[in-house]
């Protein structure tokens, strides 16, 4: 008698599932516009040349070994990390307020970063606290605060449908009518999966109406995407630099599997932003405990890499061109579509397609025509319409706009 | 505003093992020793790199392989090769694919899916019986995981050896469909292991009280220096029927300490109940990290599959266990030249990293402020930090604090 006889099967994560149908497809000119992850023209993963460059410094490095590190990871990655996002002379980091932790990845950072708020945020152990996500966000933002207690995860109004943007009236007014305390998870740049974020203006607008410290509301950013949203790194983390120069304390959960083509190492950081010195120091024991029973120190190796680079001027500049390099394929991708489905006549319109920014946009194809897509042309995206730009390519970028356009016209 | 959301958080107290290297750090002692945290070292007390892993390294290297995700339950290469290093490539578990193992953080992460996935699907009691003592950290993990801890008699003092009966007795008082966790092999803390024999008795219990094992494997052949006797305990008892959970960690035997590298297994029925755990497994790690580092499962897949630098690593496991056998022996003839009159045969009959010395707390804190011989209060040193250039100040100074 099998004391796991009753687990039942769980239904598998969409995005993987995507992929795997994609794989299995003998279609020859299947085109895969799913799981996130950048593909050059010749539609195949690219190793930063950054990347190779210090890989062989490290192998040749005899003096380094695998010891553990710290169980808040590598010190020179954190503090090179944050400054990434905040900026070099962020005055928060002057101040002596701002600490990270080194984690597995974005997903790692906003896990410990949830973990540590429904410890000790808003009183203690209150799981009660509303965690407001946008309509639609990424879809492991969910679990993932589920999954350190939280009861109540909710979404903030975010995607206007009909009008393919951002539903800035109504982002507005869940900001004002929501509990106070409560936790808003910001996308830094690069929305996934609508790749549509707020304006300057609107990221000034939404701190000024939404009385964010009268109202006692935590900003808690995910950014996964800085440098490969505009190509610039400054401009990417210019919202998360905005709340930190209005006095906010805060978490951003960043991610550097993207611009550094680091998927697979797993190089994520958390970094916090406190009141003092003081209460960062108090913060940072408690996140040491939390670490140490979930995976005791972080893995190296990436850290390593991003640190070396980081930390040397020459690298850094190779790192920002090569970041560049892939924003600005995307960039290319973007318009090459909007100009074909233009060129076709396909309707509706297609603005959105430049005006969105980043790895995905979503299309605003609806299940149906989604479905015809893969079904019919073998061209895989999620069932929500988002497609990977990095999936486009010169040589399929001509039979996907076919492809949407009959979709667009035979399915309604 | 201008109070911070933290100022009700409390100050962490410091991880006691982890703590025990900061002090060392601090003091200015030329002599001083760091017997505290786990780590392996070699007889000039340097962090030791394998050259197997360093050959590796460098055949990945040459592949230039991309750096995609890889899918949520690791690289499948590793899964295997995890697997049947534990279980023995001619299992008949492996044979009939009823094991579902997935590459997780070291043997942290390992602990810490495996609670989690007791906590939400284990039918029986929340309780899991850790021997007493344990690793520090295997409370923690589970209690975060939602489950609850009780112990089971293990280490006599009296002896410094294993209390055998009191751990019969306990074992028979735990009420069924409880799990219970066994140390396959170099017991951490106190490198105190049963003998075949004992744990043929332990499973007939275990079986007659219908409990769930959860073995923690951190130390297969880095024990004995004999990776197959290392997972003997673990073979006999899923012969024995036991579908056990495993986890193992191959941050000593492979010296890949910081690249995070382990794997969890859970023995099913058949692979249909294996395929349903797995989803399972994938849906609990998701939201915790997404999928796990390559860098040290494709290290340790490579070292697995081809078959010299596996050979080289076998030596290498060997010669490491043997430096620590070494430095055991030394150890006890330099308390005997001393002039010791206690009797010191555990140090020698306990196995693997650790030893749990029997020195009091006291003796403890004298030992690391007269001699800065740095070790947790439970009197457990770890013999990695032994060399021979230092055995002999050890031995002073252990004879120093208990003549």
């Amino acid at each position: 008698m099998s004391v796991f006889c009753e687990v039942p099967q769980a239904a598998p994560v969409a995005v993987f599932k995507l992929s795997q149908d994609f794989n299995n497809d003998q279609f020859p000119n299947k085109v895969n516009l799913g799981v996130g992850a950048y593909r050059t023209d010749e539609g195949q993963p690219w190793v930063l040349p950054v990347v190779k460059k210090v890989e062989k410094i490290i192998v040749q490095d005899g003096s380094l070994n695998h010891e553990y590190l710290p169980i808040l990871g590598l010190p020179d990655f954190r503090s090179s990390a944050s400054k990434i996002a905040l900026g070099e002379d962020s005055p928060a980091i002057q101040e002596n307020r701002v600490g990270a932790v080194q984690c597995l990845g974005g997903t790692g950072a906003l896990k410990m970063g949830a973990e540590f708020l429904s410890r000790f945020y808003n009183g203690n152990k209150n799981t009660k606290t509303p965690i407001y996500v946008s309509a639609p966000t990424w879809e492991n933002h969910n679990a993932v605060f589920a999954n350190a207690g939280f009861e109540d995860v909710r979404p903030y109004k975010y995607w206007d449908a009909e009008n393919r943007g951002l539903d800035f009236a109504g982002f507005l007014e869940d900001l004002e009518s929501c509990p106070e305390h409560s936790v808003f998870v910001l996308h830094a740049c690069a929305h996934n999966p609508t790749g549509t974020d707020p304006t300057q203006e609107q990221w000034m607008q939404i701190f000024k109406q939404s009385h964010c410290f009268r109202r006692k509301l935590f900003v808690f950013f995910d950014s996964a995407y800085q440098g490969f949203a505009s190509g610039c790194l400054d401009k990417d983390a210019w919202a998360v630099r905005y709340f930190v120069s209005v006095g906010f304390e805060m978490f951003c959960a960043q991610s550097f599997s993207k611009n550094f083509g680091l998927y697979n190492e797993r190089v994520g950081n958390l970094t916090i932003v406190a009141r003092d010195a003081d209460n960062l120091k108090r913060v940072l024991s408690q996140m040491e405990k939390i670490v140490r029973t979930t995976w005791s120190n972080p893995p190296s190796q990436g850290a390593r890499i991003v640190s070396i680079t980081l930390n040397s001027p020459e690298l850094f500049t190779e790192w920002k061109d090569n970041v560049k390099t892939m924003a600005g394929r995307v960039l290319m991708m973007r318009a090459q579509l909007k100009a074909k489905l233009q060129g076709l006549g396909t309707p509706g319109t297609w603005e959105h397609i430049t005006e969105q920014i980043g790895m995905f946009s979503f299309t605003g194809l609806n299940s149906k025509q989604v479905e015809y897509m893969v079904k019919e042309r073998h061209v895989y995206l999620m069932a929500s319409g988002r497609i990977n730009m990095c999936g486009l390519t010169s040589s399929n970028i001509n039979y996907v706009a076919e492809s949407i356009h009959e979709a667009v016209t035979r399915v309604q | 505003p201008l109070i911070s959301w933290w100022g009700g958080v409390q100050m962490g107290p410091p991880d006691p093992i982890l703590g025990v290297t900061e002090a060392f750090k601090r003091d200015t002692n030329p002599k001083k020793m760091n017997l505290g945290v786990g780590a392996y070292r070699d007889d000039h007390g340097k962090p030791f790199v394998l050259s197997c892993v360093r050959k590796a390294e460098e055949l990945i290297t040459a592949k230039h392989m991309d750096k995609e995700y890889l899918p949520i339950g690791g690289l499948g290469d590793f899964s295997k090769c995890c697997a049947q290093l534990a279980l023995g490539a001619d299992s008949e578990v492996l044979k009939s694919s009823r094991n579902i193992t997935v590459q997780t953080i070291s043997g942290t992460g390992s602990l810490r899916i495996g609670a989690n996935f007791l906590a939400r699907f284990h039918g029986g009691p929340r309780d899991v019986y850790l021997p007493k003592p344990s690793w520090g950290n295997h409370t923690p993990i589970f209690r975060d995981a939602g489950m609850q801890l009780k112990a089971y008699r293990y280490y006599d003092p009296s002896t410094c050896g294993f209390d055998f009966k009191g751990a019969l007795d306990d074992i028979s008082k735990i009420p069924e469909q409880s799990v219970i966790m066994l140390h396959a092999c170099a017991h951490n803390p106190t490198g105190v292991d049963p003998k075949p024999e004992q744990w043929k008795e332990i499973s007939d219990l275990v079986k007659k009280r219908n409990l769930l094992v959860f073995f923690d494997m951190a130390y297969q052949g880095f024990a004995s220096g004999d990776i197959d006797r290392d997972a003997w305990a673990v073979r006999y008892f899923i012969e024995q029927g036991h579908n056990i959970l495993l986890s193992q960690s191959f941050a000593k035997n492979m010296g890949l300490y910081g690249e995070r590298v382990g794997g969890f297994t859970v023995v099913c029925n058949d692979t249909e109940e294996a395929k349903r755990v797995e989803s399972q497994l994938k849906i609990l790690i998701r939201p915790i990290y997404s999928n796990p580092p390559m860098n040290g499962a494709r290290i340790a897949a490579t070292i697995l599959n081809t078959p010299d630098l596996r050979s080289l690593w076998l030596e290498e496991v060997h010669f490491m266990a043997n430096r620590i056998i070494k430095m055991r022996e030394q150890l006890v003839a330099g308390l005997k030249k001393e002039g010791s009159s206690h009797n010191w045969q555990h140090v020698i009959d306990q196995i693997g990293m650790f030893c749990f010395t029997g020195l009091k707390p006291e003796q403890v804190e004298r030992l690391t402020k007269e001699f800065s011989v740095y070790m947790t209060k439970d009197g457990r040193i770890s013999m990695a930090g032994v060399t021979s250039a230092n055995v002999g100040y050890l031995a002073h100074g252990i004879h120093a604090v208990t003549k």
